[in-house]
């Protein structure tokens, strides 16, 4: 191995990578806007949805009620609550977004309280239809407050506490720091991020330097060049390497900016923007990019190694699509809740590094399962290398046709 | 100087079976000549100069290109070989200057003789024009200039060209005869193959006529053109190639 050589390979893949258009909005563009713009946008767009839903005024039609006009008046001065007249096509109604919901008074309402028998208003709506379920909301608020002022006034009736009806409360508190707690929620899914990431950004420079190669002709005019094979690939690898870590430190920073500006944006509650608050630390990212690396190397190099085996662009895309799944569903494995690490699992490539991102950024390190792993990792990322440079030796696949 | 020593290459199909594309062919081209390979499309000339310029390698024998050997020290002889064919494109994103100046720097020269260099073929073959205008923006005649540049640049003693002037306006096709006529006046060792028998007239000091993958005439043109009895050399070829296409039809 001649490192000048492999520098000389690397530059020149540099230069011509930097130049290409198509790979500034693949590497570059996309994972530095896409974050920002879906997440701000959204949630932007969810906040201004949700806040106008909440200010309308929902039209609710009442079903029965003739021999309770008491209730049905005090419906009527519900703020936020249209009542519109009976309509036997009701259903239709909600279903055409014409009222939001309709509510069902039970005949003899008002009288079966006064005699204190059991009974059931029902509330229809359009579930999934957010004003339809805050119309129903605001109907069932007010049957709710109304049942709480009839239990008050008969407890006052005979003269009785209203704790009586709720000797104690039952609440949870949480002692987890707030780091474990995004850890848990969202940090689970930065290895994986990150594993997928260094994996979608190799795809466009594995193909462009190897099939990509074949069909511009450009291949055999470097293999007539004094450089060794090994120099060749090595160079070739390094810039392939770079550009899927690019592609996953770029989306990282814009994943963090995006939750950041979603969080401190105002346009969601408090409780919600405390979601969206990371509180992973630097280090914390430095060790997951650490643990990922190995498999970043052997993405490289077994991208090329496919890749290369193509005649051409469009073949070699046919080949590397589908890896995305081979990559994606190990990684999504390891988010799924009661999937823990155990020596056999260590040894399983992908799983094994994803599972173990999860456990760093929730703060745990199996300092045993780490090395395991790493080890692991390294030995499938030096065996790819070794296939990719053995893969360039091969005339059958450097000149198939 | 190159040597073929029995060179051959057989590859495997999994329609056809083995093929062999080229057998046994021997022969050798001393500095300061041009040997001229001619042949039909297929008949092994392309293989047989990949194998000369160690981009396959020979399934049986070898061949000795300024004393290395193509099988034992591919890299050496890679060194010592500008190689220029129809399948040797350039790099569309890098400039016509930084295309000439990677080479160079593959092949080992250091960045003032590299400058020197590149500076003097600039010249040499009228680049200056379009020395920083990116290759996938070079015209034909530019692009073939540029290759040309490309196999000189680390000054090899021996040339390769397969079908050098394919696909080029007569122009073009000129300078490129031009500059392989000067190549062997600088006394480099120059394997060259084509379709067009008035270059190989104007060029080629020996030819060797090949077919189906074997070596079936060679020597210097005026030995040809006695024994065949026949001054023109297409109809030297039919007469060496002729009696060979009648046996494989038949």
């Amino acid at each position: 191995m001649n490192f000048r050589n492999v520098g000389i390979v690397y530059r020149k893949e540099l230069t011509e990578w930097l130049r290409d258009r198509r790979t500034l909005i693949s590497t570059v563009l996309v994972p530095l806007l896409a974050f920002p713009v879906l997440m701000v946008g959204m949630t932007s767009l969810m906040a201004v949805m949700i806040g106008k839903a909440e200010k309308e005024t929902a039209k609710v039609m009442i079903i029965g009620g003739e021999d309770s006009p008491q209730v049905v008046e005090k419906l009527r001065h519900v703020k936020d609550l249209e009542i519109v007249p009976y309509a036997d096509d009701w259903k239709k109604g909600i279903s055409e977004k014409e009222i939001r919901a309709a509510v069902d008074i039970p005949e003899g309402f008002a009288s079966a309280l006064t005699q204190g028998k059991e009974q059931t208003v029902k509330i229809y709506f359009y579930q999934g239809e957010i004003k339809s379920s805050f119309g129903a909301n605001h109907v069932e608020k007010f049957f709710d407050d109304y049942r709480d002022a009839i239990i008050s006034s008969r407890l006052a009736a005979r003269n009785l506490p209203t704790d009586i009806i709720k000797p104690f409360e039952v609440k949870q508190e949480n002692v987890a720091p707030p780091e474990k707690v995004s850890g848990a929620a969202l940090g689970g899914l930065l290895g994986y991020m990150v594993i997928l990431l260094s994996m979608t950004g190799a795809i466009y420079p594995a193909i462009d330097l190897t099939a990509g190669e074949k069909e511009r002709g450009t291949m055999e005019t470097i293999l007539s060049s004094p450089l060794s094979r090994v120099d060749l690939v090595l160079g070739k690898f390094f810039l392939v390497l770079s550009a899927s870590l690019s592609t996953a430190i770029l989306s990282i920073i814009s994943m963090g900016t995006s939750f950041y500006l979603v969080g401190n944006s105002g346009a969601m509650a408090k409780k919600e923007a405390a979601a969206f608050q990371l509180h992973i630390g630097f280090l914390t990212i430095l060790s997951v990019f650490l643990m990922a690396l190995p498999l970043a190397v052997l993405f490289a190099a077994a991208l090329l190694t496919i890749a290369l085996f193509a005649k051409s662009y469009k073949e070699a895309q046919s080949y590397l699509t589908p890896m995305t799944f081979i990559v994606v569903i190990p990684a999504v494995a390891s988010l799924l809740p009661g999937f823990d690490l155990n020596p056999k699992l260590a040894l399983v490539p992908i799983l094994s590094t994803s599972l173990v991102c999860k456990e760093i950024v929730a703060g745990t390190f199996h300092w045993n399962y780490i090395l395991l792993i790493l080890i692991s990792s390294s030995v499938y990322a030096a065996a790819a290398l070794f296939m990719a440079v053995k893969m360039f030796q091969r005339e059958s696949v450097l000149f198939r046709s | 100087m190159i040597e073929a020593r029995g060179l051959s290459k057989r590859f495997q199909d999994k329609k056809r079976g083995e093929i062999r594309a080229v057998e046994k062919v021997s022969f050798t081209c001393q500095p300061g000549k041009i040997y001229g390979l001619l042949g039909a499309n297929g008949a092994g000339k392309t293989t047989t100069l990949r194998m000369l310029a160690t981009i396959l390698e020979p399934t049986d024998g070898t061949a000795i290109v300024c004393g290395y050997d193509v099988v034992e020290q591919p890299e050496k002889v890679r060194a010592s070989v500008g190689f220029l064919s129809t399948a040797t494109a350039l790099y569309p994103r890098l400039t016509a200057q930084e295309l000439v100046e990677y080479f160079g720097r593959l092949n080992g020269l250091d960045e003032p003789t590299l400058k020197k260099r590149v500076d003097d073929i600039f010249d040499r073959l009228d680049m200056n024009s379009f020395r920083d205008r990116r290759c996938d923006k070079l015209s034909t005649g530019m692009k073939q200039k540029t290759s040309i540049a490309r196999t000189l640049v680390h000054d090899p003693p021996v040339m390769i060209f397969d079908e050098p002037t394919t696909g080029l306006d007569v122009m073009t096709a000129r300078t490129i005869i031009t500059f392989i006529s000067d190549c062997r006046d600088r006394g480099k060792a120059i394997i060259f193959s084509t379709h067009i028998m008035s270059e190989v007239e104007r060029l080629c000091d020996h030819i060797g006529i090949i077919h189906d993958g074997k070596l079936l005439a060679h020597g210097a043109v005026s030995e040809l053109r006695s024994k065949y009895a026949e001054h023109n050399l297409e109809e030297i070829i039919v007469k060496v190639v002729g009696p060979f296409l009648k046996n494989s039809e038949a």
